[in-house]
């Protein structure tokens, strides 16, 4: 198995925040925190993209090479964690992580202190898998159900793929081989209108 | 002569000190090294909410499934076309 990944198609995302909403549902986040969100990019202008973010689970993570008290962790999955226990809420990994993944809670589960929390992939974090401590801290451990990210198994475009990064390297490249760009994109002329030149001809 | 002596002897006194520091140093290695984590394929042992298709403890089978699952639930050209 290779490393897991995630891959927003920017093309297929309508930014209906399914995604956030299946994230926040399914570990019971609390107000304040989101694990995932979705940017858009010239918002209200022809053409305006959406993806959506989360933690992506670095190769090579910043958050890791900053982390004070070395909390984080990789699983042989590729799955970057953290041990909430461990964790001192300093706010370095903030800093250091280009995707604003990491958050910051001052109240509920998570205490006052406000350890940090982000996405874990939906694999749960050090406490014994699929445990109630577990899911209080981490949320649901679908991976080791067999299931695949909620966010992603959620989305109602297949904008966002999550798993195996050679598999869903593999899935998007096809979608891209064979949707084409521009006007070549199925409901493009629904959705754009054609563009008519002097003589009335559509091009 | 003494003076040397008494000097030498002083400046050895300091160095063994300051060679034994090092020694009463604390280890500075990170306090909390984080917990080892169990690894996906081993289950959850809550068979509710475990997909049927894969045995818990036997990694290729739950590659398998998350492979065939990503396949069917996210790669819609296969499905339609």
């Amino acid at each position: 198995m290779a490393r897991m990944k995630f891959i927003c198609d920017a093309e297929r995302c309508i930014e209906c925040n399914g995604c956030v909403t299946a994230c926040k549902n399914e570990h019971e986040v609390p107000w304040g925190v989101n694990r995932r969100r979705v940017v858009t990019l010239n918002d209200g202008v022809p053409g305006e993209r959406s993806i959506s973010v989360a933690c992506m689970h670095c190769s090579d993570a910043p958050c890791m090479a900053v982390c004070p008290v070395n909390c984080f962790y990789r699983t042989e999955e590729g799955v970057v964690l953290h041990d909430k226990d461990v964790c001192i809420g300093c706010g370095y990994c903030s800093y250091a992580c280009p995707f604003g993944a990491p958050q910051f809670p001052s109240a509920g589960t998570f205490g006052v202190r406000g350890k940090m929390d982000k996405c874990t992939f939906c694999a749960g974090g050090p406490e014994a898998n699929g445990s109630q401590a577990e899911f209080e801290k981490y949320g649901r451990n679908r991976l080791a159900e067999g299931k695949l990210p909620a966010c992603a198994e959620m989305c109602s475009t297949k904008a966002l793929l999550a798993g195996d990064g050679d598999v869903v390297a593999d899935i998007f490249r096809n979608r891209v081989v064979q949707r084409g760009k521009g006007a070549e994109v199925w409901g493009w002329g629904t959705a754009y209108g054609s563009k008519t030149d002097a003589k009335g001809a559509k091009s | 002569m003494s003076n040397l002596k008494r000097i030498s002897g002083l400046a050895s006194a300091l160095l063994l000190v300051t060679g034994l520091t090092a020694c009463g140093d604390k280890a500075q290695e990170l306090a909390g090294q984080p917990k080892l984590d169990a690894a996906p394929y081993t289950g959850t042992g809550v068979k509710v909410f475990t997909e049927s298709d894969w045995k818990a403890g036997d990694k290729n089978s739950w590659a398998q499934q998350l492979k065939t699952r990503a396949q069917y639930g996210q790669n819609d050209h296969s499905r339609s076309n």
